[in-house]
Order: structure tokens, then C-alpha cells, then sequence
């Protein structure tokens, strides 16, 4: 176990940031969703997300062992250290972008954390057992959306077609495997793509098919943001996300 | 709001636990019932409320009329024997 220590850190720190920065996303909806029922709705699914992100930066600090806290790694970074995907940290821009974006990342965690409560790591196995039942919810939450905006109007279906086009193009990211990650494969700490693709392709796949889109072709994977090559707004975000603790160093409440 | 022209209206019963009776405890909006029982787990059970859900399309609920609530309900004023207090339960049956 040992041996894995800095290699797991590195690879739990992007599924981590990953958290972090859609939950923080998701939450920007708060106050602003079209309709009540969905204004709790979304909130909720960014709450599981953050809650697991809490529970890997621990996890992480403690395999560090640097005395930092999860509040140092989620707070108190630059944005060269995050290291989540670019697919997490793109814009809200409507309903359609925002559950296609929840579906994509979704359809990647649960069989990922399906893997993972198997392990023999017990802390990760503990983190991923309560964080594989949030996560069906987010699919079937996130799928259903899809599937109605997809068959919906005129007017939808061309959203979703936009964000279909739009985002897939950074799903190829979710899969992106480096030489930490690697050891942790191997290890059998964490799922291999082969593991975690077919089911991936199988969840949006179905979504697809009833929502009546098309997968499209990607050509030019967007790619980057787990070497901390972040897109623009990015910078925006972290602003937002990091202002109390900037402000304020130590706040607690 | 037009909005909720389009968008009807679901009744929403949670069961607390096994054993119990799904009780009414409010209303929400929603297009259809698959979505209508995910809003009703967000709305209603984000404190462990239950675990089952029932959702019935409000406009399906047929309801008593309250103009006619003397001649439904009153005759029963007077039939204290349907009651069945008059009878003395044996110990061993316990609580009832």
C-alpha cells in the first residue's frame, strides 16, 4: 500500500478536483433553476458532489502527509494545481448543457466507483460505497432530462443537439489515464478504461437512442485540464470559489 | 403563470416506513410521473421522510363536496355502536 501513496494521492486529487469544480458549478443554479422542484433538485446532486470531493481531499491530505487539510487543497490552490477535467469546468449555459455535462461525468463515475468499493483500500471502499448510490441517482436524474429535452420541442431538442456537439468533444478526458493513475490501475486500487468505457458508452447509449440524438465522431479530443491547462473561465470560477478563504484566511463557520 | 398550465400539478404521499400508511404531504409541479417521483425525492425526503413514494396527477383525485358535508357525514354522529368499544380485549391480545 505504501509504495501507491504519492501515486494515489496525484490520481485521487484529479477525481477530487473533478468534484469540486462541477459541484461548484451545479450550485451556481441555486436560485436560478426554471422551476422550484428543480431548484432543490440540482442543489442536492451538487451537495453529493461536493460531499464526495470533502471525503477524497481527506483522504488525499492523508496520504500526503503535509498537514494540509481539505480545505487547504480545495481553497487554497492556484489553478495550475487543479487538475480536473476541462469537461467539469465548462459553463452552465442552459438546462440542456447542464444535464448533458451531469450525465457525461455520471455515466463515468458509477461504474468507476462501482469498481472501487471492491478494492482492498477500506477507506476508498467506504467513500465509494455511499458515493456509488448518489451517483445512480445523478444518471437517472440527469438521463431523464436528457431523453425529454432531447424528444421534446423544437426548441429543446436543438439545445440539446448544440450541447451534445458542444460538450462531447471533452468526454474523451474522463479517460485519461497518466503514469500515476497507471500505478493505481495496477494495483487494482482504481478501474482500468476498459473497465469503465463499455459502461460509459452503454449508459449514453441508451440515454441517446430514447432522446433520439446521435453520438457524434470526435475528431479533436479537448484535452488538458489534467495537466492543469484550464480553459478561460476557469480563472472566473476559482475567483468565486476561493474568495472567502482569500479574503478571510482560516474562516471557518 | 402559463408555465404551470403546461405543467401539471402531482400530489405527493410518503410512506415513513414499513408497516405504515403512505400519507399526503404536499404538491409540486412536473411534466410527467417518472419526473414527478424524482422531484417528490428531492422536495420530500431530503430528510429521511420515508421510503416510498406515491405521486397521483392532482386533476385524477376526486374530491368529497364540502357543500354536501352534512348529508355525507353527519348521519354517522349518532351510530356510537359501529364503534367497537363495547367489547373488553382479552390480555393476551396485547396493544391494539
Amino acid at each position: 500500500m505504501t509504495e501507491h501513496k504519492d501515486h494515489l494521492k496525484v490520481a485521487l486529487l484529479q477525481v477530487a478536483d473533478d468534484h469540486l469544480i462541477l459541484g461548484h458549478r451545479l450550485s451556481e443554479w441555486c436560485g436560478h433553476a426554471p422551476m422550484l422542484e428543480e431548484d432543490l433538485s440540482m442543489p442536492n446532486m451538487a451537495l453529493d458532489l461536493i460531499g464526495q470531493a470533502r471525503h477524497l481531499y481527506t483522504y488525499a491530505a492523508e496520504l500526503e502527509g503535509l498537514q494540509r487539510s481539505e480545505d487547504d487543497l480545495a481553497y487554497l490552490r492556484t489553478d495550475r494545481e487543479y487538475t480536473n477535467c476541462l469537461l467539469v469546468e465548462r459553463g452552465n449555459i442552459d438546462f440542456a448543457h447542464t444535464m448533458l455535462k451531469q450525465l457525461y461525468f455520471a455515466a463515468y463515475m458509477k461504474p468507476f466507483w462501482q469498481f472501487v468499493e471492491g478494492c482492498s483500500d477500506n477507506t476508498l471502499s467506504a467513500i465509494a460505497g455511499k458515493a456509488v448510490k448518489e451517483i445512480s441517482y445523478h444518471i437517472r436524474h440527469a438521463g431523464e432530462w436528457v431523453i425529454r429535452l432531447g424528444d421534446g420541442t423544437d426548441e429543446s431538442a436543438e439545445r440539446m443537439h448544440l450541447a451534445v456537439e458542444t460538450l462531447h468533444p471533452y468526454t474523451e478526458e474522463l479517460f485519461w489515464i497518466d503514469e500515476h493513475r497507471k500505478i493505481c490501475i495496477d494495483a487494482g486500487l482504481l478501474p482500468a478504461a476498459d473497465v469503465v468505457r463499455p459502461q460509459w458508452d452503454a449508459t449514453i447509449s441508451a440515454v441517446f437512442e430514447q432522446a433520439k440524438l446521435a453520438i457524434p465522431e470526435v475528431t479533436y479530443p479537448l484535452l488538458g485540464g489534467r495537466e492543469g491547462k484550464h480553459t478561460e473561465a476557469f480563472g472566473y470560477l476559482l475567483a468565486e470559489l476561493q474568495y472567502m478563504q482569500r479574503a478571510y484566511p482560516g474562516a471557518q463557520w | 403563470m402559463s408555465d404551470e398550465k403546461m405543467i401539471p400539478l402531482w400530489e405527493v404521499f410518503i410512506r415513513p416506513r414499513n408497516g405504515l400508511n403512505h400519507k399526503h404531504v404536499g404538491s409540486l409541479h412536473a411534466a410527467d410521473g417518472e419526473l414527478a417521483l424524482q422531484a417528490a425525492r428531492d422536495v420530500y425526503t431530503r430528510r429521511e421522510e420515508g421510503n416510498s413514494i406515491w405521486v397521483v396527477r392532482a386533476e385524477d383525485i376526486l374530491a368529497s363536496d364540502p357543500d354536501k358535508s352534512a348529508e355525507n357525514f353527519d348521519p354517522a354522529a349518532d351510530k356510537i355502536y359501529r364503534h367497537p368499544s363495547f367489547y373488553d380485549i382479552p390480555d393476551e391480545v396485547g396493544h391494539m
